[in-house]
């Protein structure tokens, strides 16, 4: 076929076209991947029972706060990346500087600390189950990030991948504190951000398979 | 240094123009959409060429494809944008993309940031296209492939493509939508 026979038959094919489909898409994954992720924690995890106590410390609302701000950075980067030859330039510093917020607050309470409290502001009792917890609770926000993705363009696929990843972990996170005893910064800045690590970096591997287009 | 005001210029122009044709397109003007996608396609062929030396039988392949998925991603473009980052943006995706199927490392940092010469200039020689669109629209279902043949290629309505083809009036328009996307997908497909 010569080019000018298939600009033709496009040409013919010029539907109307309503402007902001990223952020319908999005809204909708939103809509579909928050309330699910909720539905999976009060199911298999449960609600903290002390959760009216916490809520009057401020670690409980920086807890809520990190996962927040990097699924809020996240949704703001992937609706830009999402499109060809638009750019986040200041997510990752965005991301830097919620990273090193946590981390300066984990080092001045573990320096205050007595050196025999260290290992349990660090570690607390569920060090293990907490990153874990969190990549489960990612995956249906993951799913619908992806579904949302694979209907626009990102021109890189393994960045636009991760970048849903992230938002995935973000919201399970957020979800996850909601069930989760530990209070210590040090704690949050480390298996908090490792279980939203996970499922970022998982999107990065999974973005390179299904994202191109 | 000799013509870069020269190309900033026609950059320029071609911008706002291009901008206009691809707003009204969008709002379903199809004889706007046809002069951006003619205009496009020169643009294309003169930013692809410089950049495929080593490839020269890829070139109209290319142009193909990338206007393929301008069409089939242009409800990705918001009206705000500039025409040129958006176009840009697919056309170098598509020669990455070709790069790395010929596993060719040609000049990959000359594709990265010129993005004002997407609309720089223009070349209406269209050589043979290696890859035979209509072929590969043999290969579609006939679900995909019939409402393609009679709406786009014999020029019948919708209404007439769905009586020849015994598929309802909806199931056509859907035919040819999801057809573009397959033939796509069919050329990404190919090796």
């Amino acid at each position: 076929m010569k080019t000018d026979d298939l600009v033709a038959m496009l040409a013919s094919e010029a539907d109307e076209v309503r402007p902001g489909t990223a952020q319908r898409r999005f809204g909708l994954a939103m809509m579909v991947g928050l309330p699910l992720s909720a539905l999976l924690m009060m199911a298999t995890l449960g609600l903290n029972p002390d959760l009216a106590e916490v809520t009057r410390q401020g670690m409980f609302w920086v807890k809520l706060g990190l996962p927040l701000a990097l699924a809020g950075i996240s949704l703001y980067a992937i609706l830009r990346i999402a499109r060809p030859g638009v750019r986040a330039p200041a997510a990752p510093w965005m991301i830097v500087a919620a990273l090193m917020s946590i981390w300066l607050l984990a080092l001045v309470v573990l320096v205050q600390a007595a050196p025999a409290e260290r290992p349990g502001l660090l570690f607390g009792e569920t060090w293990v189950a907490c990153p874990l917890s969190i990549l489960f609770l990612s995956l249906p926000m993951f799913a619908a990030a992806i579904w949302a993705l694979r209907g626009l363009a990102p021109t890189s696929p393994p960045l636009a991948g991760a970048t849903a990843g992230l938002l995935a972990g973000g919201t399970g996170a957020f979800v996850y504190a909601l069930h989760c005893p530990e209070m210590a910064a040090p704690f949050i800045g480390s298996w908090y951000v490792l279980g939203m690590a996970l499922p970022a970096a998982i999107g990065a591997l999974i973005g390179r398979l299904v994202l191109r287009w | 240094m000799r013509g870069m005001n020269g190309i900033g210029s026609k950059a320029a122009e071609g911008e706002s123009r291009l901008h206009a044709l691809m707003v009204a397109s969008l709002g379903g003007d199809a004889g706007a959409y046809h002069a951006l996608l003619d205009a496009l396609s020169g643009h294309l062929r003169a930013f692809f060429r410089r950049r495929l030396a080593a490839l020269p039988d890829e070139l109209e392949d290319l142009v193909q494809e990338t206007l393929l998925a301008v069409h089939n991603q242009r409800h990705t473009y918001e009206p705000e944008q500039p025409l040129t980052a958006w176009v840009h943006g697919i056309a170098r995706y598509k020669l990455i993309d070709l790069y790395r199927r010929r596993a060719t490392r040609e000049a990959l940092t000359d594709v990265l940031d010129e993005e004002m010469e997407v609309f720089a200039s223009q070349d209406h020689e269209a050589m043979d296209a290696k890859r035979d669109v209509g072929r590969l629209l043999e290969q579609l279902p006939d679900r995909h492939r019939l409402p393609i043949q009679y709406v786009k290629l014999d020029g019948l309505s919708v209404a007439e493509a769905a009586q020849k083809s015994g598929m309802s009036e909806s199931a056509v328009k859907v035919g040819v939508h999801r057809g573009l996307k397959a033939l796509a997908a069919l050329i990404k497909g190919e090796p």
